[in-house]
């Protein structure tokens, strides 16, 4: 098995880990009634992926603690480059 | 040197030492312009190739192979052809392949080995006996072949699985389609280049590309490891890396990648004769012409560009195996790999433009590649040759993805992609 890193509770069993999305997303703004989002936003949103090849950064739960945090990996040889809780950084600049 | 292959060739040939045979495909140098370039020599870049000569008579066609034939997802599956699935789109798409398999050894004068020996998805509760019945006549209805089995149906059909009421999923009873089976996945992709090559098409292999050449906002060709190739049309079907070749082009897709891993046991005298897929342990397995028991399950769990699988579910699929069939306890495994597979959001492949002029998109077939690649190859030779869909294609288109009319088979059909 594959050791994930949970800021929270440190090195993990693989399969304790709920891979969430990539990294990076911002939800199209429909706050006030002015705020119109097109479908070719919504379906960027969405839909579109980055799919990197090499290094990614994505947003992963562990399970058991249900730390969300941001895992920087990489695609191809799988090596876990780090992992930075949300509660540290902020929500805007882990996701920027 | 012979050029095709006939029970007469091979007595000839078995008496005079093999010396006869010539290459099947040629190697050429590419040349500077094509009427369409297709990048990727998998099953459906050779089979896209061969349909663009044979129904469209666009002679002038090039391959582009990064690897040699064989060597990526066509010879990474595990042969499965079917289409049991639940969405008219779908019926349409994938059972027009289960045709186009059923006379290809003959078309294509190679013996891709289709064996029609039938696939069971089994029940394992009254609830799911009653999803089953729904599943049944939607394909009924699309116009494919299928039929409920009940306990005693598929026990007779494939003895060797867990009939135990005590089993930790007891089996109720099955969904059949006896017009699926499996081939020899690499005798498809040699199949369909040595028909390609047959009528001109150009393949190039360890040709790699490295850049998409774009004129005012148009594609017009490849920077290729060798060197620059000019085409009327550019057709990409290289799943697996659809992501990468995505982002030199600079157009985006809804697509993840992940590894999807299946095994091959040692030879055994037959224990089975049908392809059994048992959806709550996430398994199913046939046996190959060769003894070897062909086994598969879901994807990985962590989205991946690594061609080898992980730990969680090698035990799961083969956890599922042993509970699936419990006599396989002891088998031994001779080997385990795993491909690239490029999953979308509704299950569905995507075929179509692909944002940037004059390039356009076969991929996102996640596990189900293989067993599309004659339908795949049909529809993707009419939109190069022709600029515009294929009745059976345009539900596929990936503008589906910005009106909301998705085919999620994922849901609908509970498979494993």
């Amino acid at each position: 098995m594959q050791l994930f890193p949970c800021p929270f509770c440190g090195d993990r069993d693989e399969r304790e880990f709920h891979f969430a999305g990539e990294a990076g997303k911002v939800r199209p703004d429909t706050a006030g009634s002015e705020a119109e989002v097109s479908a070719k936003d919504w379906s960027e949103y969405l839909y579109t992926q980055r799919n990197d090849h090499g290094h990614v950064r994505e947003i992963w739960m562990h399970l058991p603690c249900q730390e969300v945090f941001l895992l920087e990996r990489h695609s191809v040889t799988m090596a876990v480059i780090g992992a930075t809780s949300f509660r540290d950084v902020g929500t805007k600049e882990a996701s920027a | 040197m012979t050029k095709t292959y006939s029970a007469f060739n091979l007595l000839r040939e078995g008496l005079r030492g093999q010396k006869g045979w010539g290459p099947a495909w040629r190697s050429p140098k590419p040349r500077a312009t094509y009427d369409v370039i297709i990048i990727g020599g998998g099953g459906h870049g050779l089979a896209t190739a061969y349909y663009l000569v044979k129904n469209h008579g666009v002679t002038n066609v090039a391959v582009i192979e990064k690897g040699w034939l064989g060597g990526g997802n066509t010879g990474r599956n595990t042969t499965v052809i079917r289409s049991n699935y639940y969405y008219p789109e779908s019926t349409a798409l994938y059972d027009l392949s289960v045709k186009l398999y059923e006379g290809l050894s003959r078309e294509l004068n190679y013996n891709v080995m289709f064996s029609q020996r039938g696939m069971v998805v089994t029940a394992h509760s009254e609830p799911e006996m009653e999803l089953a019945a729904r599943n049944v006549n939607a394909m009924r209805l699309n116009g494919a072949d299928a039929d409920l089995l009940d306990v005693d149906q598929v026990k007779k059909l494939a003895p060797i699985l867990n009939f135990s009421p005590d089993a930790r999923f007891p089996i109720h009873g099955a969904v059949w389609q006896g017009r699926a089976g499996t081939g020899r996945h690499d005798a498809v992709a040699w199949g369909y280049a040595r028909a390609a090559d047959a009528l001109g098409v150009d393949i190039i292999q360890n040709c790699e590309v490295t850049d998409v050449i774009t004129e005012g906002g148009r594609c017009v060709g490849v920077a290729t490891t060798q060197g620059e190739i000019r085409g009327g049309a550019v057709g990409a079907a290289v799943a697996g890396h659809s992501s990468v070749l995505a982002k030199l082009a600079g157009y985006t897709l809804p697509i993840t990648s992940f590894a999807l891993q299946a095994f091959v046991s040692e030879p055994m005298k037959p224990v089975i004769d049908t392809v059994a897929f048992c959806p709550p342990y996430g398994t199913y397995f046939s046996q190959s012409d060769k003894g070897g028991l062909v086994i598969g399950g879901g994807l990985d769990r962590v989205p991946s560009y690594g061609q080898r699988g992980n730990m969680p579910i090698q035990e799961a699929v083969l956890g599922g195996l042993v509970e699936m069939a419990p006599a396989l306890a002891k088998v031994k495994l001779l080997r385990h790999w795993a491909g690239i597979v490029d999953v979308t959001p509704d299950s569905s492949p995507i075929i179509g433009p692909s944002g940037v002029e004059g390039l356009y998109v076969n991929c996102g077939w996640g596990t189900g590649g293989f067993k599309a690649i004659p339908a795949g190859g049909t529809l993707f030779a009419h939109i190069l040759a022709t600029g515009t869909h294929h009745d059976i294609s345009r539900p596929f288109d990936p503008d589906r993805f910005i009106t909301g009319r998705l085919i999620d088979e994922g849901a609908a059909s509970g498979i494993a992609h």
